[in-house]
């Protein structure tokens, strides 16, 4: 079907001393305050994050300007125990709709004692189209420079 | 605290890794180019760059007798990389909101220390 190798995904885990139904509703009603509002893919400053809370909803930043900027789609909506949605910006940092080239993240929540577990798993990552910002940005440098100081800000906040 | 992939995060979070991709994002070079430039071995150098290839970063091309090494700049090892770092400081940041009471008054009676 496809003749790209498969790209690891990103996996991460937290466990947390509050129930399913508690991170559930954190991990998706406050995405806002969460997600690092220095992250973000439109050109203004990111005034909200939202992810809406049904399948088919609609994940994207807002700026400080009023644009919108979409990142991607509720693919399955199971309080408070499952949630996957999808990542849709490709290679040229821009959203591409067709659902055949997105990326998916899963978070899933299970009970632990009186705590839970988040399991959150971004996969797929080579169905996203690479794109020719990237080849560009290697070649001019501009790109790069930013990828690399994105990466200074999380490794120093680490 | 949260226990955020770690294997992950040695793609980019591990300096001599990070020290190679910024050589390769200059210009491609071979291993020994690589060992040359930097305050490691040319097996260290080599273990490094497997990994940045598993992780889809880097490509390899026969030249001659030696390899060359560069940024694939095909691929979406970029975005990938750039998204692990995003997603480090996104689930910290959950893992505190999640853990902290949801009735916070604006007035805290207790100290921070």
């Amino acid at each position: 079907m496809t003749d790209v190798a498969p790209i690891p995904p990103i996996t991460g885990t937290i466990s947390l001393t509050v129930p399913v139904e508690r991170a559930f509703a954190v991990f998706t009603g406050s995405i806002n305050t969460w997600w690092p509002h220095q992250f973000h893919i439109g050109h203004a400053d990111v005034e909200e994050v939202v992810l809406e809370p049904r399948v088919g909803g609609r994940w994207y930043e807002r700026g400080v300007d009023g644009s919108e900027c979409d990142w991607g789609r509720v693919l399955l909506w199971e309080p408070p125990h499952r949630l996957v949605f999808t990542w849709q910006i490709n290679g040229s940092w821009q959203f591409d709709p067709d659902p055949d080239r997105a990326s998916e993240i899963e978070a899933v929540f299970r009970a632990d004692g009186s705590g839970s577990i988040v399991d959150v798993e971004h996969r797929l990552f080579e169905r996203l189209d690479g794109g020719r910002a990237i080849n560009d940005a290697i070649n001019g440098g501009g790109g790069w420079a930013l990828l690399l100081d994105s990466f200074a800000t999380t490794v120093a906040h680490a | 605290m949260a226990t955020y992939g770690d294997a992950q995060l040695g793609l980019l979070g591990d300096p001599s890794r990070r020290a190679i991709f910024e050589l390769l994002a200059r210009r491609p070079c071979s291993v020994q180019e690589l060992a040359d430039a930097l305050p490691i071995s040319r097996p260290a150098v080599s273990q490094h760059l497997r990994v940045l290839r598993d992780g889809g970063l880097v490509v390899s091309e026969a030249d001659g007798t030696r390899r060359i090494h560069r940024l694939d700049p095909a691929g979406v090892g970029a975005l990938r990389a750039w998204l692990d770092g995003v997603w480090s400081d996104a689930l910290t940041s959950f893992h505190k909101l999640a853990e902290t009471p949801p009735d916070v008054p604006d007035d805290p009676t207790e100290g921070t220390s």
